[in-house]
């Protein structure tokens, strides 16, 4: 996140430099916070037995199960917070749900 | 060339917006200010402009919907007075710290309680911590001048802030009076169009408006928003200069009226100002040395300016047409004493909270003032040249508390 | 348009991850859910009033949006986005603007159904082309869990708590979703997340693509505030349904139309048993409170069905 001369956008940031308004010109720029850490429960992809049906794309809160030409991809640590919703809807055990 | 015209305030001033041709408008209607959105219908129904009209259920949602268009790109005005304005309160905030360049007219009128049409300050003067830019206007004229200008003023990429222009309700809002207008092209090209480099609806770069912000970030936004009030003082000089050019009048932060040699003046806002000229013009037949301040701009408040013009008078009548209820004085006078504080001759300052409600000012209430100053003026004398005096409080007008504040903070024209 | 289930997976989100909403949010979901249903080269401005969703996904310096996103105050994202569309028109209209934007309004049950509900109403009786959704979470759930107009009778909440003389609100909740049916808009319609989000996404695209104003009223359970395990969120909404606390219909053009009805309806025991808010209930000696729950939900779920033209 960087104000229009490329100024990063954190703590030691001047008010001369911070973006007039509070505006955010970089949509999505909140990608860039990790929360998966924020994990007390964690979800493993066990890609052997998932059928590709997509019913866990959807309920993720957290939009941290990638999709890539019709097909998910493994989770994004980086991003997921261990909720489970992901888990309780699998019809095929591809996803476990453990303590992180 | 000029057109000259015969209308009241709030149609000047509608005027000026269908002139600009403004590209939204949300409003809501209020007595005294009612007759500005209506005008402006009326040009949309006859398609005299292509403005949105928005007819909002209420001031905050005026504000609000303000807020939505100015920063989705488009320029936008809207008109209110008293508890509308009050009741937008918390968005004027939002507006300001947004920084989106709104513009407003402000019609006065006295804040409710108990309600009451009429003009005085209330109003704005309640509003002055919110980081909007505040002209006042003492007639039509100035009400439609001060608009023109206003949107240039905010506009400009220095500043970024939402204006209002304040006139006095029915008082200038409704009387006729003569006029001197601006052709359409003359006015649209003074304004020039509104090409923000960011706004929503620009596909090429979404932004994300209106953040929480922790005490990380907050007070860095807020001092931004404080320097651009700051740099709006130059801005206010070059647009008047502009302004100059193309019409002869001029403008500035205040107009000082017979002040040069004035040993003893008053500070006064908006319509009020017309009586005291006359009050002044009387008095100086008389041979009295009197002269008066009115101010324009009031937000940003023009601190060395009048420091400048007010050091060396003897004696200072600050006007106040509304009251802050401080227990001390009203908002005008706590912040024209402020100014004088390091003059190194600075006058006694005394306070008038006058015309609350609509309540008449004549020109003989002004020359009462201005007598009463002068008379403040000859006591200082006669105390520097250590003259033993017996201070006669029956002479003065009216003393309003038994504190030592009650000398300086007074209130003209109640009964009792 | 049919609803393609993989395609629609396909898309590319406009609701990144990074936010800051709770594990298991329900408004996430609503949110991914509502904007899915945009066509993908479709422009949108999202407004938002204040509340969990907001303060979580446009924490300075971050937002969470793809598309430009504007929040100014708490009450009155639909009057902010009513300003919005009237730029659009004007802006469109002088030539300075090509693409077709859609214009997407998202509160809190909080700022839609009680400090909101003016700006909503307005927003919709003016007709502006704009969807406004509710992400209906039973519960102003920002400020802690205090109980709304929208909060279910008998919820424990922070500002109706349980206690020696008190089972909880005493109201029942407002059906928002009537009150703005009976505006006259062209779309409303009740959803929430059930199976494959075909009801969710197929209501979402006729509220956004249906010319004038749409409202949606979406459940968005609050494991936090409903005090239920995170990862039960499709559970609690599939027994919402089925037990008819959460009815799914639509009120397209003023005709009322039934989207689900369940074979079998269940007790609203089986909704309330897993939520802390309503563990009071089971005690021995509260069953009458259970009973006028389950009377209120029957008298509603028969009114509904009269108005949908449905044998009761």
């Amino acid at each position: 996140m960087k104000n229009k001369n490329g100024r990063i956008i954190d703590e030691t940031i001047t008010w001369q430099e911070i973006t007039p308004g509070g505006v955010v010109y970089e949509a999505g720029s909140a990608e860039n916070f990790k929360t998966g850490d924020w994990r007390t429960m964690k979800v493993d992809f066990i890609e052997e037995n998932c059928k590709q049906c997509l019913l866990c794309i959807p309920v993720c809160p957290d939009s941290a199960i990638p999709v890539k030409d019709g097909k998910r991809l493994d989770f994004d640590q980086d991003h997921c917070k261990g909720c489970g919703v992901c888990f309780a809807v699998c019809p095929f055990k591809a996803i476990e749900f453990t303590k992180a | 060339m000029s057109i000259r015209e015969r209308m009241s305030g709030n149609e000047a001033v509608a005027t000026a917006m269908r002139q600009i041709n403004p590209d939204v408008m949300p409003a809501f209607p209020i007595t005294p200010s009612t007759e500005v959105p209506q005008y402006f219908s009326k040009y949309v129904a006859d398609g005299n402009v292509n403005t949105e009209f928005i007819p909002v259920e209420s001031e905050h949602s005026a504000m609000s919907a303000a807020i939505g268009a100015q920063a989705a790109g488009a320029r936008t005005m809207t008109a209110t007075s008293s508890c509308g304005l009050a009741l937008m309160w918390e968005m004027l905030y939002v507006a300001s710290s947004m920084r989106l360049p709104i513009t407003m007219a402000l019609i006065n009128r006295a804040l409710t309680g108990p309600i009451n049409i009429n003009a005085d300050h209330s109003d704005s003067m309640g509003a002055r911590d919110t980081g909007w830019i505040q002209i006042y206007s003492e007639t039509n004229q100035e009400a439609y001048d001060n608009y023109i200008q206003a949107v240039k003023i905010a506009e400009d990429p220095r500043v970024m802030l939402p204006a209002m222009v304040c006139q006095d309700g029915f008082i200038t809002s409704h009387a006729v009076e003569n006029i001197e207008l601006l052709e359409d092209d003359k006015v649209k090209a003074f304004v020039g169009e509104y090409n923000p480099e960011d706004y929503l609806l620009n596909s090429a770069r979404p932004i994300a408006h209106g953040p929480y912000d922790t005490a990380n970030f907050y007070m860095e936004h807020k001092v931004q928003q404080a320097n651009a009030m700051m740099k709006a003082r130059q801005v206010i000089k070059e647009v008047a200069k502009d302004y100059e050019k193309l019409t002869g009048r001029k403008y500035s932060f205040f107009e000082e009226y017979k002040m040069q040699d004035a040993d003893v003046a008053i500070v006064v806002i908006n319509s009020t100002a017309g009586t005291a000229k006359e009050a002044v013009d009387e008095l100086r037949a008389e041979g009295k040395k009197v002269g008066l301040i009115k101010i324009r701009v009031f937000r940003p408040f023009p601190f060395d300016e009048l420091k400048y013009s007010l050091t060396g008078k003897k004696v200072v009548g600050v006007m106040d047409k509304c009251e802050g209820f401080s227990g001390a004085g009203g908002p005008l006078f706590a912040e024209v004493r402020s100014a004088l504080y390091d003059s190194h001759d600075r006058p006694e300052m005394f306070n008038y909270v006058y015309g609350l409600g609509g309540r008449d000012v004549t020109v003989d209430t002004i020359k009462c003032v201005f007598n009463e100053l002068l008379y403040e003026a000859h006591a200082k004398q006669l105390i520097e040249n250590q003259v033993e005096i017996a201070y006669n409080p029956e002479l003065l007008l009216a003393h309003t508390s038994d504190f030592e504040v009650g000398r300086v903070y007074r209130h003209l024209g109640v009964r009792g | 348009m049919a609803y393609n289930f993989k395609e629609e997976m396909n898309k590319p989100e406009r609701l990144t991850g990074g936010h800051r909403l709770c594990a298991g949010c329900g408004a996430g979901v609503a949110v991914r859910g509502v904007l899915r249903a945009l066509k993908v080269e479709d422009k949108a401005v999202i407004a938002n009033a204040t509340g969990c969703l907001e303060v979580s996904t446009f924490m300075y310096p971050y937002t969470a949006w793809k598309d430009s996103f504007i929040h100014s105050a708490f009450e009155n994202a639909g009057a902010t986005l009513s300003g919005v569309e009237g730029a659009y028109n004007a802006l469109k209209r002088r030539g300075k603007i090509d693409d077709t934007y859609k214009f997407i309004a998202f509160g809190g049950d909080g700022g839609t159904y009680d400090i909101g509900f003016q700006s909503l109403s307005g927003a919709m009786e003016r007709g502006h082309d704009m969807v406004y959704v509710c992400y209906d979470n039973g519960a102003y759930m920002n400020t802690g869990i205090q109980r709304s107009s929208a909060t279910p009778r008998y919820a424990d909440t922070t500002t109706s708590p349980i206690g020696k003389d008190s089972n909880g609100k005493v109201q029942s909740r407002k059906d928002l979703t009537a009150i703005i049916a009976d505006h006259n808009i062209p779309y409303v319609a009740q959803t929430t997340f059930l199976g494959n989000m075909k009801d969710l996404h197929e209501k979402s695209e006729k509220a956004i693509y249906t010319e004038g104003a749409a409202f949606l009223n979406v459940l968005a359970p609050c494991p936090r505030g409903w005090r239920y395990s995170t990862e039960k969120l499709m559970e609690m909404c599939k027994l919402a349904v089925e037990t008819c606390y959460w009815p799914l219909f639509e009120v397209i053009n003023g005709e009322w139309k039934l989207s689900y009805r369940p074979k079998n309806k269940l007790p609203i025991t089986e909704f309330i048993k897993d939520q802390g808010r309503f563990a009071h209930l089971f005690k021995p000696g509260n069953e009458y409170l259970i009973e006028e729950m389950q009377n209120e939900v029957d008298r509603r779920w028969e009114a509904l069905l009269k108005r949908c033209g449905e044998q009761i």
